[in-house]
């Protein structure tokens, strides 16, 4: 537990040689007040959902039902699968955008500012109905068929919300790549590494300490948005909470159940980017900040080292 | 000198090809010209030093030498090939990055900033380029990495990462990791000018052990002392200029140019 926090240590124990200061500290009455009032607005607002017109047995009735597995199941699906397009878009327009290629800059800056400035909703549907443009879908020897049948309702979902994705992403992207240390690459280069080199070993990695915090965001993020794909006839978890709801005659009680698993699969994704940027943060600091764990195990173990030399 | 150059395994008579050969280059950034037409030769096995007020253009030069700034004027030679481009007939052709790359290889470079990566430890940092430009296996890399860590005093700080060490300990890894690819030549780019005064013994002495076992190298630097103990060539630059050339000894006690003379009164 040494290597982890510097100044907690020493603050807590009385300087050894001069005389140690016994004041009496500061009352803070107003956060009394304050801690007062919140908890009675709490109270108040838990009272109100507890008293509502809802039929809370349901949702637990629910939790676990198949049609909800399978949601969950999907969402989690079309969210990797989506931010994987995302992500590996997003490098790519990157490299394009900060590349010596003025129409490859050129074609990424275009397709940024398109879909950033689109609503994702506007182009999923976009990518539903592009068949009014393109009848059929003609890869001349390999595949050959309408756009219709082509366009499932998972491929639209996938690329409506990849393709979106892929331009914020190029964006963390760049900031990204622009933040690792120009030496940095001179240093690889004067090893003698090619460029892909450089940037594969050297300039990405450092760069995924910027990217990463972000990137979590995206995912958090696009974990939601999946409940939009519910309009181009994707089936996941919102849309299958719906039809419950519709069925069973308990609509509000299925939101509440919706709602409680993107929370529970959120705080999942926190942690796991929690310890990602643990990860990338080796070596650009001296001690690795704390695991929870770690954190309240060294709580633990100072509040009851406190207690005993009180 | 001559006890020095019988070290190196190469059997090459000496006197041929010089390392590296410049004839009058000039570089400028943008409307700047940095570079007014450098003249000089750095023999193998020499210890070359380039001293100077700061942007007299010796870092410049240097970078020159490994292709990391293009020069925009005059023939830049190491070990008698053309630096960065192809010459065919009267014709200059441009190298491919690949051929860079390749050329590079031969050329350590020892950065005022280290450069190390920050994300690998001091081993790995060595290990890299032989791993990943070379395709040495991993093993064989470690092995070899962790002889030039001790060749530098640095064996047991192996698995500590660049921000674990001293500046000092950050440039004697630096200098390990150039000598993995085992370079014919290496460049020192003011090498000790972000260290603590207490620090820059220990890049001195290893610089000073690497000068003896034969390597040939271009030293920018500030320390006189270093350029007069080990040194075999000193250049004076001035406003991208070669002022004054000789011995070190020469140059340093019995300057004799008048720019050379103020800039030494300064610095000694």
């Amino acid at each position: 537990m040494t290597d982890i926090d510097k100044t907690a240590g020493p603050k807590d124990t009385p300087p050894a040689g001069a005389q140690a200061i016994k004041a009496i500290p500061v009352r803070h009455y107003g956060r009394y007040v304050t801690a007062v009032i919140a908890i009675a607005v709490l109270y108040a607002i838990v009272y109100a959902f507890a008293q509502g017109k809802i039929n809370w047995h349901a949702v637990p009735d629910y939790f676990f039902d198949d049609r909800i597995m399978t949601g969950v199941g999907k969402t989690l699906l079309l969210t990797v699968l989506s931010m994987l397009i995302g992500i590996v878009g997003g490098i790519v327009l990157a490299v394009m955008r900060l590349s010596k290629n003025p129409v490859t800059s050129a074609i990424a800056w275009f397709y940024i500012w398109f879909f950033r400035g689109t609503p994702v909703l506007v182009q999923l549907f976009l990518w539903f109905n592009l068949g009014l443009v393109f009848e059929y879908i003609n890869l001349m020897p390999i595949y050959k068929d309408y756009w219709s049948s082509f366009m499932t309702p998972l491929l639209t979902a996938l690329l409506g919300l990849g393709l979106n994705e892929a331009a914020y992403m190029a964006e963390i992207c760049r900031a990204g790549l622009l933040a690792v240390d120009e030496g940095q690459t001179e240093a690889a280069h004067a090893l003698g590494m090619s460029h892909g080199k450089t940037l594969r070993r050297v300039v990405i990695p450092q760069a995924m300490r910027v990217i990463v915090p972000p990137t979590g965001n995206e995912v958090i993020n696009m974990l939601k948005t999946t409940s939009l794909v519910a309009a181009v006839q994707f089936s996941e978890l919102f849309r299958y909470a719906q039809d419950i709801g519709q069925n069973s005659g308990a609509p509000v009680e299925m939101y509440f159940l919706a709602a409680a698993w993107y929370l529970i699969m959120t705080s999942v994704l926190s942690v796991g980017q929690y310890y990602l940027e643990r990860y990338y943060a080796r070596g650009s600091s001296r001690t690795l900040p704390p695991t929870p764990w770690q954190k309240v195990k060294k709580n633990l173990t100072t509040f009851s080292s406190r207690k005993v030399t009180a | 000198m001559t006890d020095k150059l019988s070290k190196k395994q190469d059997t090459r008579p000496r006197d041929a090809v010089p390392m590296v050969k410049a004839e009058g280059v000039h570089k400028s950034f943008g409307q700047v010209e940095v570079l007014k037409g450098i003249d000089l030769e750095v023999k193998p096995g020499e210890v070359f030093c380039l001293i100077g007020p700061s942007g007299s253009g010796k870092s410049t030069f240097l970078r020159c030498i490994n292709h990391l700034e293009k020069i925009n004027a005059g023939r830049l030679y190491v070990d008698g090939e053309l630096v960065g481009y192809r010459q065919q007939g009267d014709k200059l052709y441009e190298l491919r990055d690949r051929e860079v790359a390749m050329k590079r290889r031969d050329i350590g470079m020892v950065f005022q900033r280290f450069n190390l990566f920050p994300h690998m430890t001091a081993v790995e940092n060595v290990m890299e380029a032989p791993v990943q430009v070379k395709g040495a296996s991993r093993g064989e890399a470690r092995e070899r990495a962790m002889q030039l860590l001790e060749r530098v005093g640095l064996a047991d700080r192996a698995g500590h990462y660049p921000s674990q060490l001293s500046g000092g300990q950050q440039q004697r890894v630096a200098i390990a990791r150039a000598l993995a690819m085992e370079p014919k030549l290496m460049l020192f780019d003011e090498p000790t000018s972000a260290l603590d005064p207490e620090l820059v013994g220990d890049v001195l002495d290893v610089m000073r052990d690497l000068a003896e076992s034969g390597m040939t190298m271009v030293v920018v630097t500030h320390e006189m002392g270093f350029a007069r103990e080990v040194g075999d060539s000193l250049v004076f630059m001035d406003g991208g200029v070669v002022v004054e050339s000789g011995h070190p000894r020469d140059v340093l006690t019995n300057p004799r140019h008048e720019r050379t003379q103020s800039f030494l009164s300064k610095v000694l």
